[in-house]
């Protein structure tokens, strides 16, 4: 279990909101990790994909040096099913167009029909993989 | 090199706010998915803080003629829902409350997190790659 940690979770949710805003405002992009990963493989804008990614990669382990309470990774299943959950959130993301933060924060801030429909399905379907990982098959824990 | 500058910045701004609301911890956000067990409903103050300054943001700077940077704002224009969208988020969600990770947090995390963290960047760009091409 992890506390409820209101505060910092709307700060850190305010800099995700800043960062998707004032890329708009300088480069004209969302802020949709899957897209902006996704397009290093066709787009013929690589650049700016790789610089964005080279900040989101190596910057919160640089600020995790001096807050190293921060960098907590605890995963809960095994080797070979975190691997699969990364090949199905490829093929999901890719699929269905985004991810938590190209329909979760940008799609759904521009009122986008697609997105809120993603963003119910993707909810609902980790609610209840969840469930059934934790409660189901796991039993109660 | 200053839409690079600009660009390196805010992807660190983005990574840094997955950062301090912990949701490079697959903890944190299987916590919050578990709505019958010990909830943690802080995914959704990090959704809603996201979204409203994203909302807010958005109305300011769309309305502007063109971006700082670049020729036009680069805006996704379909409007139809179909099977690929719903089955492809249905997808992700499956995923995501698996492994407690999504494409954001993971590559924010792939320098502390280990071999889990690692295996699930790779496993997921490489399959991106793939899908990609059909």
């Amino acid at each position: 279990m992890t506390d409820f940690t209101p505060i910092s979770a709307t700060i850190g949710g305010g800099m995700i909101g800043l960062a998707a805003v004032l890329l708009m405002a300088t480069l004209g992009r969302i802020a949709g990790i899957s897209g902006i990963v996704g397009g290093l493989a066709d787009s013929d804008d690589r650049d700016w994909r790789l610089a964005f990614l080279v900040g989101l990669v190596a910057t919160p382990a640089l600020v995790g040096l001096s807050q190293p309470e921060l960098m907590r990774s605890e995963f809960s299943v095994s080797l070979p099913l975190v691997v699969l959950a990364g090949v199905v959130v490829g093929l999901g993301t890719t699929l269905g167009s985004g991810c938590t933060s190209g329909h979760g924060v940008c799609g759904n801030a521009r009122l986008s029909i697609r997105s809120l429909i993603a963003t119910l399905a993707f909810m609902a379907t980790g609610v209840a993989t969840t469930f059934l990982v934790r409660h189901v098959i796991g039993g109660a824990s | 090199m200053i839409r690079l500058l600009a660009s390196f910045a805010l992807g660190s701004l983005f990574g840094v706010g997955l950062l301090v609301s912990q949701m490079t911890n697959p903890a944190k956000v299987l916590a919050f998915l578990d709505v019958t067990g010990d909830w943690d409903p802080s995914l959704a103050f990090v959704m809603g803080g996201a979204l409203v300054v994203t909302l807010l943001g958005y109305k300011l700077v769309l309305g502007r003629s063109k971006p700082v940077l670049a020729g036009k704002f680069r805006l996704p224009q379909r409007t139809d829902i179909d099977a690929r969208l719903v089955g492809g988020a249905s997808l992700f969600g499956v995923g995501w409350g698996l492994a407690g990770l999504c494409p954001g947090p993971a590559l924010a995390s792939l320098l502390f997190g280990g071999v889990s963290a690692a295996a699930f960047t790779t496993a997921m760009i490489v399959t991106m790659f793939i899908t990609r091409r059909f």
